[in-house]
């Protein structure tokens, strides 16, 4: 019998952006050369060795990697089964994992003249990590955010403007980051000479699924060998949340090929993933094209996008990045699902019972870790990615104890 | 021949440019659409572009998303609007009839169900704004069988490859959007106009419209000089928004702004 090659991993996507049936290159004509423009750019300077030590020394210095991996050992001990790691990106410069990419990004910007900056937001996190990056080269920046989402965010908001940045409150569809996604889109297309459009996750259109998982790498690639100097091997698990996907695929790519490594992704199942109320295109959507790529989205049978919900604004998304889905299709990763009161409950026992406390978006990662572990044995190791730190949401977990913060 | 050749054939013939208004179906409710078709071919209308409502109309100013987010309020789907293209082919077999939208809907429908109901209900053409000639063949597959032209926008920033490719796959006519921007949008520099045609018919014979910015019968008058077709919507739209607490005012609103481009263009 023949035996199937196995995928290099490491090869996708191919040359015009897909992941199998996923991802490519779905805008309107307007921005097909400024896209052909922007891959030749990141495909030159990922391999130019002054860009690429320039952008390591920002991660060192700017940012504070490597970011340290921990073993919860007390956390690991109460729950009962395997031990738990952490890589605490929430330790990085701006209190997430999503500086690794504005950086890395914003050095690009710089190198193709842009001198204007825009992006979308849902949290603010990624709207903070880019406002940040802008005002350190000295680049004007525009944060597209919606009206939801800036009523829900108002410290990150006011942190953008300090920042130097203007965020732009969008008013059209449900108010949320896609629509940001769009105005963003519709701000690009119009003034494409001059403007950089900083994606801050793993969609859109080819090359920044690619791009944005390549900068977001240094998660895993320090996690492999961190896991090694600690416990001697590799993982036997990795669990990251999944809203569009960045910092999951960030932590999974450099262990995709390693085959014995099991991989979750963990989306938001919100009220239930079958009260309609959840984003989770992976575990409860269908494959549809939105946002310049093809991928699982939450829609209707009409196609129309469904507004979705989360307890946490940035997994508040319709749809997931291209390589996510193929990974699901491929089986290489499994997708499952935290509700809102899954990520409340491991919210509250990381805080009380490690003095760490997490992102409303890393709980759900936490919280699928305790079930897992607990199915598994006291000598194997599950790492998470412990994407953002909590302090964003206090007024969110204030609000449900009555309070206003 | 497709309607839509024959259609460019005709004028050709009369030595008249095209006038090809865009409206969203389903806007500002279901049942203004059909008898509004009807009213723009009596006021000029050479084809009419129909929008398909989409949630996420990112190509897209605030003006067309707006009339899209009316038509949702009423449901309004793909297969609604092929109905009306049904309904409106009941009275009229020879005025062609494009589908402007976004590709998700049609992938919801599948390709082949999608080709094959557009066909019965006698739709000419699609145009769907975010597919670029890279991503298309399988569509394109399915829907050139059933006499459906692809209609493909070149735009300010495509280079004279990316023309001669989107001019190879499309058929019908080839649609120049005359800013970089969104629909709605403001400046128009008809110079510009007039040399990004020139290079454009270096790669084909098929009609070249013009649209996106254009909103009054002097812009429609200067586009016509140097377009096979003068493609006009927010306008439209726009007018239809502010009647849109008396749809019977609809149709007789649109057919006076049409009337009025129409005389200007055939003054070309």
């Amino acid at each position: 019998m023949q035996t199937e090659k196995p995928i290099d991993f490491s090869s996708m996507p191919d040359a015009r952006g897909h992941f199998g049936p996923y991802g490519g290159l779905f805008v309107s004509e307007t921005l097909m050369e400024p896209l052909d423009e922007l891959r030749e750019a990141y495909e030159k300077y990922m391999q130019d060795e002054t860009f690429l030590a320039e952008l390591d020394a920002d991660l060192a210095n700017y940012v504070g990697r490597p970011s340290p991996v921990y073993h919860a050992e007390r956390l690991s001990r109460e729950n009962g089964g395997a031990q738990i790691y952490l890589k605490r990106e929430d330790l990085n410069h701006t209190g997430a994992h999503k500086v690794n990419n504005t950086i890395g990004q914003a050095l690009l910007a710089k190198r193709m003249g842009k001198q204007r900056i825009i992006a979308e937001t849902g949290a603010g996190q990624h709207g903070v990590a880019t406002a940040t990056v802008a005002a350190r080269l000295g680049l004007e920046c525009v944060v597209y955010m919606g009206a939801v989402d800036i009523a829900r965010q108002e410290a990150n908001v006011y942190r953008m403007k300090l920042l130097g940045a203007r965020v732009e409150s969008v008013e059209s569809g449900s108010k949320t980051l896609k629509d940001a996604l769009n105005e963003a889109m519709r701000d690009w297309v119009t003034n494409v000479d001059n403007t950089f459009y900083i994606i801050g996750t793993v969609a859109g259109p080819h090359p920044y699924p690619a791009m944005v998982r390549d900068f977001q790498a240094i998660i895993g690639r320090e996690a492999r060998e961190q896991m090694h100097q600690q416990t001697g091997a590799l993982p036997d698990a990795l669990v990251a949340c999944v809203g569009g996907g960045s910092n999951a695929i960030g932590l999974f790519y450099p262990f995709l090929n390693d085959a014995e490594v099991k991989i979750y992704g963990v989306e938001a199942a919100g009220a239930g993933l079958d009260s309609g109320q959840h984003a989770a295109p992976l575990c409860a959507g269908t494959p549809g094209v939105l946002h310049g790529n093809r991928t699982y989205l939450v829609e209707d049978n009409n196609g129309q996008i469904i507004e979705t919900h989360s307890i946490s604004a940035g997994l508040d998304y319709p749809g997931v990045g291209p390589e996510h889905a193929w990974l699901k299709d491929i089986g290489r990763a499994n997708y499952v699902a935290a509700t809102d009161d899954e990520a409340l409950a491991a919210f509250h026992t990381l805080t009380r019972v490690e003095g760490i406390i997490p992102a409303l978006e890393s709980s759900h990662a936490i919280a699928y870790a305790l079930k897992l572990a607990r199915e598994m044995n006291t000598n194997q190791t599950v790492l998470v990615n412990l994407s953002g730190r909590g302090d964003k949401d206090m007024h969110t977990v204030a609000a449900l104890d009555g309070l206003k913060i | 021949m497709s309607r839509i050749s024959q259609r460019f054939k005709q004028l050709d013939e009369q030595g008249r440019v095209a006038l090809i208004p865009f409206v969203t179906a389903g806007d500002p409710g279901p049942q203004v659409t059909v008898p509004l078709m009807h009213a723009m071919v009596e006021a000029g209308a050479d084809i009419i572009e129909l929008g398909v409502p989409f949630s996420d109309p990112m190509a897209d100013g605030p003006v067309i998303q707006r009339a899209s987010e009316r038509a949702l309020e009423h449901g309004v789907s793909l297969r609604d609007v092929l109905g009306m293209v049904q309904q409106f082919r009941e009275l009229d077999s020879t005025t062609p009839v494009v589908l402007m939208g976004y590709l998700n809907p049609v992938e919801v429908m599948g390709y082949e169900a999608f080709a094959q109901a557009a066909q019965d209900a006698g739709v000419d053409g699609l145009l769907t704004v975010d597919l670029p000639p890279e991503e298309s063949d399988e569509l394109l597959a399915a829907i050139k069988p059933k006499a459906i032209d692809p209609i493909f926008l070149v735009a300010p920033t495509s280079s004279d490859e990316r023309m001669k490719r989107i001019c190879d796959a499309a058929s019908g006519f080839v649609y120049y959007v005359s800013v970089k921007g969104i629909t709605g949008a403001g400046h128009l520099a008809i110079g510009e106009v007039a040399a990004k045609m020139a290079q454009i018919r270096k790669h084909t014979t098929l009609p070249v419209g013009v649209g996106f910015g254009i909103n009054s019968a002097e812009k429609a008058q200067a586009i016509a000089q140097v377009g096979d077709a003068v493609i006009v919507g927010s306008v439209l739209v726009k007018r239809i928004e502010e009647l849109s607490d008396s749809p019977d005012e609809i149709a007789p609103a649109i057919a006076q702004i049409l009337s009025s481009m129409r005389q200007a263009i055939d003054l070309v």
